[in-house]
């Protein structure tokens, strides 16, 4: 890869290029606000301590990246960051998760407000076994929105947004279990979009899908990524580097003594340093391929 | 079923003698075995079919469709009339449906979506034991306990409504403890385990992705449950309770001892009445004749109205199946 080295504080790089991107650089020099502040987070799913001592900030409009072996927490991570975890029983957070300032895990706090904030797509597209509108329309309707004309408006919308419409503007009211799995998968991300979400959690939304598919929905995430901010877990690197901004590397942290094994953050940065220029031995052997 | 000399997959290529080998005797056997049984099955259906409709020829050849249709049991004048048993059947099936249907899907979802699996196990076990109960048993505890008891409320609910246009049409006087009602009551716990047995089957295969999906979307529980667990199940639950009502219409003792054995057509379900595998039961014995080839005839119809039932719901659960694969 020879794209050009946007500046990165504290590392030799080498020249800018009359080529630098605009949007990256303001990426590294001014983030936006904090959107999540973790701080020292562990997960446990009961005795297992599945993640140890997290602690990272993830910026407004930014696509931001977890990349590690199977087994590092990454999509622990991502769950704990809209309470998703809180439905497996036994999972316990410890340790301070912000959003926009307020604590996810105080007293008081409603998962079901959080996930209205925070959606989230998963790794196997799981379209409703409803029509594709009612599949999008799902999310406003538990919301409170049932006026017909203010629905057919926000579906076509959410739609167009998924870059989905076209594809299925005159078979709305079929089943949604009907579509490939690239559509499917749009149309989940169409039917998260659909409750205007602030955060976009992804967990390794393109695992199921073929390349064409793959790269339609990268090219979605980089058009919506000015209106939401998305963390996005992958295990595919030449992912993580197309289409995020920072990336966060997790690996597993083994004890042979009494056998256990944890999730651990390595290193989290730009994704070009953290591709190019790690500063961890273990983040370089993972992203030059030495490690699985 | 069709050839006998389907050869292994693994045979290796290009020699001939290894296709050509025969199928060990134990497969074969197994083969001739399951089949034999299969058919046994169909069978014995049919042979039943068969001799029950042979027995019942000689009511229907005397009385005809008006036999059937009418409402006239009196064998002390070979009048014999099915209509009042089909009446008392579908009225008791029907108020155990209503009552069992929202009590197991409310268990149901109990143990499914609310209680941790651990502690839904000691009361799956409690429900499943509801279904060993004889009926015979229930039918006795009915008629001894539960009418006596029962027979109270019936009267108070009588005298206050007696004079309220529908409501004292249906729940009016006159009240007896052994009823319509009671036979219902009975019914509606008798087939509560395996409505909501299987209900809880079907609802345990919604995937959790797709649970996950509704919550991601700030659905509450409620509402996940309306949006992704009910579109995916309903047609499994519906085949429930129709395998429910199959049972409901076909259960025999517990009937017969609770229901009243009253052959009256009328609209107060406190009110003593009958129904076909009732009568069956009570009235075989010292029959003969017409009267016996009655009974028969009432059994016929209760084979067929079973029989329908459960094709209609096996349809039902089927057509749910392929719309789930996406239609």
């Amino acid at each position: 890869m020879d794209h050009p080295e946007p500046k990165v504080a504290e590392t030799e790089l080498p020249e800018p290029t009359a080529q630098q991107q605009p949007r990256e650089a303001a990426v590294f020099e001014r983030p936006g606000a904090e959107v999540f502040k973790t701080k020292n987070v562990s997960i446990y799913y009961g005795s297992f301590r599945a993640v140890t001592d997290v602690s990272l900030d993830i910026y407004e409009h930014e696509i931001t990246a977890f990349i590690g072996p199977s087994g590092c927490g990454k999509t622990t991570v991502l769950r704990t960051l809209n309470r998703m975890n809180d439905l497996v029983t036994g999972a316990r957070v410890e340790g301070d998760v912000e959003y926009r300032g307020a604590s996810l895990y105080a007293k008081g706090v409603s998962p079901i407000a959080v996930r209205r904030r925070i959606g989230m797509v998963f790794q196997k597209p799981n379209p409703f076994p409803k029509s594709i509108y009612d599949n999008v329309a799902y999310g406003p309707r538990v919301n409170g929105e049932h006026k017909k004309s203010r629905l057919d408006e926000i579906v076509e919308r959410s739609l167009r947004h998924a870059v989905l419409w076209d594809e299925v503007k005159d078979r709305l009211h079929k089943s949604g279990l009907g579509l490939s799995g690239g559509q499917a998968q749009r149309l989940c991300i169409a039917r998260t979009l659909a409750v205007e979400p602030d955060v976009v959690l992804m967990d390794e939304p393109c695992s199921a899908l073929d390349p064409i598919a793959t790269g339609r929905i990268e090219n979605l995430l980089r058009e919506i990524k000015s209106r939401y901010t998305i963390v996005i877990v992958t295990h595919n690197m030449q992912q993580a580097t197309r289409v995020s901004d920072r990336t966060a590397f997790y690996s597993v942290l083994r004890d042979d003594k009494n056998d256990t094994r944890t999730g651990v953050l390595v290193e989290y940065g730009p994704t070009r340093q953290i591709f190019e220029d790690p500063r961890d031995s273990r983040t370089q052997a993972y992203v030059t391929g030495r490690m699985g | 079923m069709s050839t006998v000399t389907q050869a292994g997959p693994a045979v290796p290529a290009g020699s001939a003698e290894a296709l050509s080998e025969r199928r060990p005797l134990g497969d074969r056997g197994f083969q001739v075995l399951a089949l034999a049984a299969g058919l046994l099955v169909l069978v014995i259906l049919v042979l039943i079919a068969i001799s029950t409709t042979q027995q019942a020829t000689s009511w229907f050849t005397t009385e005809g469709f008006k036999g059937i249709f009418s409402t006239n049991w009196n064998p002390a004048a070979n009048k014999f009339g099915a209509m009042t048993f089909v009446y008392g059947t579908a009225i008791t099936a029907v108020i155990a449906i209503v009552l069992a249907v929202p009590v197991s899907l409310a268990i149901a979802l109990l143990l499914t979506e609310v209680v941790p699996r651990r502690r839904a196990r000691p009361i799956v076990y409690v429900v499943d034991l509801l279904a060993v109960v004889p009926s015979v048993v229930w039918g006795l505890w009915g008629i001894l306990v539960f009418a006596p008891w029962v027979q109270h409320i019936y009267a108070s609910i009588g005298s206050a409504l007696g004079g309220v246009p529908v409501l004292g049409a249906l729940f009016g006087p006159p009240t007896s403890g052994a009823s319509f009602f009671t036979a219902g009551l009975i019914l509606a716990f008798m087939i509560t385990p395996i409505v909501t047995s299987l209900s809880r089957e079907v609802i345990a295969t919604v995937p959790a992705i797709d649970r996950e999906g509704a919550y991601a979307l700030g659905a509450t529980r409620w509402e996940m449950i309306r949006g992704v667990v009910w579109p995916h199940s309903h047609g499994g639950i519906v085949g429930a309770v129709l395998l429910g009502l199959g049972r409901a219409m076909g259960e025999t003792i517990a009937a017969a001892l609770v229901i009243g054995s009253s052959p009256v057509i009328t609209s107060h379900l406190f009110a003593p009445g009958y129904n076909m595998p009732a009568v069956i039961a009570n009235q075989f014995g010292e029959s003969s004749g017409v009267f016996r080839s009655a009974l028969m005839g009432l059994g016929v119809m209760l084979f067929a109205f079973t029989i329908i039932v459960n094709v209609f719901s096996r349809a039902v659960v089927a057509r749910s199946a392929r719309r789930m694969r996406g239609a």
